[in-house]
């Protein structure tokens, strides 16, 4: 095991879902050690348990066994309002549906970790309005997302991880329903959180996407096939500017 | 996350459904406003037997005489005279829980003053008589001693009289009023008294002394009594002991043997009015329960909305535990929810009830009496549907998983 203290840490990570008299074994041992800042990208194809690992390093599952330290504790024992703690502090989720609450302005679905963070909404409204600011949206806070494109939606939802100055970004197939120019803008976005400092982890099952990221993990069977690093693909500057100021 | 901002969520929440957080209100305010609407009339009802009981005279009792019978056909109470001028001496005297007592003679006869005539009740009585019904003089003066003895021709005037005779609001104080052909003259004038709990009008009646309706209407002297006599007892409390006290001293008289019928009849009206406040509190309670009924059915509209909504948002729960909502912050916002619906039911039917008592009330003419603590039980108790109802819907959003509700189309 790497000595250094990793921000994501799993050790030999199993996970069985009973489904009636079967055993269905998700993950078979899964190690993998994510220092902070990182951008890693988890490929594979559906059913090779990559959606599993998600939710574990999420805090939304816990392991059957095997050990799991994030940010030095470990929380595979949490019961669920540790975990929600976590979630709620350390990370942020960004899913391939947005996930937005309708009929609520995108202002108000970026406000909603901090509420549960137990924040004064003067000082909820003065962060929301920051993190839109930061994704582009400065000039939309109001809008809702009926209002809004998919890659807008999308911002938005970016910019509610983020409210909460978390460490972790996870992101699930954050581009899965979005056009390839917008699929670059949201990748954009992420290399400039994981330039400011913030871990992203990345699960798609799209080569063009997991190219942006410096390392790729691929997943097969419940357990890890590779895991390579590379020279991530730079998203082209008026891309990124389109992305900040749009 | 504080109360205040979970209530904000709540609201926010059911704003997004307008029409439907209403119609899940309905049944809570129809519940609520017939619960104030139903014990408001109720108690206004009350208060309107207790009102013209107390018109009657209070501590009240009333002895007749006996019936006849002849060849098996029996008459009713009265058709015999069986109570003598002794009786009500003997009571008057020897009674010690009498305060008054009076007789009261009667007859139908025709009125007639210088510009109408009106038939009407005529009562010889004794001036005990307004004391026992707690009937005060309005104009002129009241019936006194001398009057009775020296078999004075003069009247004493119900309002209704008084406005058919000599019409409305006007002081017949020393005009004359022939009887019979015999002149008598209006010597006082009664105050209005209402009417009786079975609607019988008090007003329209006059009243002369004794001796003057014996000697000028009745005719001739007699020994018993033709009528019936008025008794007053001490308080309320002895009016009971009262009634039995007479009971006895008439059956002596009598010599009514024991086992005996008695030849005269006592009437305890105390009794009467209190069988008659059970009577309308019997219906209120009534009304009630089948309010609290509909109160009941509202909450399980609540409930059922509820469920259709924790359904609907499945993937809203899944978000809100996602950025960080544990259990508790879940199942609170719900039951916050189901409470606000059922508070501000609680609050409308509230101020409907009250409209609505108030409108029926207008309309049968009683005494709004609205009960503060039944608007505080009603808006408690509709509070406390919102918890019962809302409770299991509130704990299934909590108990969710975050991964399936995440996943739930």
């Amino acid at each position: 095991m790497s000595a250094s203290p990793a921000l994501l840490q799993l050790d030999e990570v199993t996970k069985v879902y009973h489904m009636g008299d079967v055993d269905v074994h998700a993950l078979r041992g899964v190690t993998l050690s994510i220092p902070e800042g990182e951008f890693i990208a988890i490929m594979g194809a559906s059913g090779s348990g990559k959606s599993t690992l998600m939710n574990i390093i999420g805090c939304l599952d816990r392991p059957t066994g095997g050990r799991y330290l994030l940010a030095g504790e470990e929380v595979s024992t949490f019961d669920r309002y540790a975990l929600a703690r976590k979630r709620n502090e350390i990370l942020g989720f960004v899913f391939q549906s947005f996930n937005l609450l309708s009929r609520t302005s995108a202002v108000e679905n970026v406000e909603l970790p901090l509420l549960y963070a137990g924040l004064k909404t003067s000082e909820r409204h003065k962060r929301a309005g920051a993190a839109l600011t930061r994704v582009g949206l400065g000039d939309r806070i109001d809008h809702h997302p009926n209002q809004m494109s998919g890659g807008q939606q999308q911002r938005v939802a970016i910019a509610r991880a983020i409210v909460s100055n978390p460490r972790v970004i996870l992101a699930d197939e954050p581009t899965g329903n979005l056009d390839s120019q917008t699929s670059v803008e949201v990748m954009g976005i992420f290399q400039e959180l994981r330039e400011s400092g913030i871990t992203v982890v990345l699960v798609t099952h799209e080569p063009d996407i997991s190219a942006y990221a410096a390392r790729v993990v691929t997943m097969k069977d419940g357990r890890v096939l590779s895991d390579q690093r590379q020279e991530p693909r730079r998203v082209p500057r008026a891309a990124a500017a389109g992305a900040t100021t749009a | 996350m504080n109360i205040l901002q979970t209530l904000r969520v709540a609201i926010h929440a059911l704003l997004r459904n307008k029409l439907r957080s209403f119609l899940t209100t309905l049944g809570i305010i129809i519940g609520v406003s017939a619960v104030i609407a139903m014990v408001a009339i109720g108690e206004g009802a009350k208060a309107r037997v207790e009102e013209s009981f107390a018109s009657m005279g209070s501590n009240l009792l009333v002895v007749l005489p006996g019936s006849t019978t002849t060849g098996g056909q029996r008459g009713g109470f009265g058709s015999l005279p069986t109570l003598t001028w002794d009786d009500l001496r003997a009571i008057r005297a020897e009674v010690p829980t009498v305060k008054y007592a009076a007789a009261q003679l009667r007859t139908n006869a025709q009125l007639v003053s210088e510009e109408q005539n009106w038939n009407t009740g005529v009562y010889g009585t004794s001036p005990e008589y307004f004391q026992i019904r707690n009937w005060p003089t309005a104009l002129g003066s009241g019936m006194t001693d001398s009057d009775v003895e020296s078999g004075a021709k003069v009247l004493f005037l119900g309002q209704t009289v008084v406005e058919k005779l000599f019409g409305a609001n006007t002081d017949p104080v020393g005009q004359l009023v022939r009887i019979k052909n015999i002149p008598f003259e209006v010597k006082g004038v009664l105050e209005r008294k209402g009417q009786s709990p079975m609607g019988q009008d008090y007003d329209d009646a006059v009243f002369m002394p004794l001796k003057a309706f014996q000697t000028k209407i009745q005719g001739g002297m007699q020994q018993y009594l033709a009528g019936v006599i008025y008794v007053g007892a001490d308080s309320p409390a002895t009016t009971a002991k009262a009634q039995q006290q007479i009971t006895n001293l008439l059956r002596d008289r009598h010599h009514i043997k024991p086992g005996a019928d008695d030849d005269f009849s006592i009437r305890n009206l105390t009794e009467l009015a209190s069988a008659q406040e059970q009577g309308t509190r019997t219906l209120t309670t009534l009304l009630a329960s089948i309010a609290a009924v509909s109160l009941l059915v509202g909450g399980i509209g609540i409930m059922n909305i509820m469920l259709v909504s924790v359904t609907e948002r499945t993937r809203e729960i899944g978000v809100r535990m996602a950025v960080g909502a544990n259990p508790a912050h879940i199942l609170s916002q719900f039951l916050v929810e189901a409470l606000t619906l059922s508070i501000a039911g609680g609050v409308v039917g509230v101020a409907f009830g009250l409209l609505g008592a108030r409108r029926l009330a207008a309309n049968f003419g009683w005494p709004v009496l609205i009960r503060p603590d039944i608007i505080v039980i009603s808006v408690v108790f509709s509070g406390l549907v919102g918890v019962v109802f809302g409770l299991y819907p509130a704990r299934k959003a909590s108990l969710l998983d975050p991964i399936d509700a995440l996943r739930f189309e």
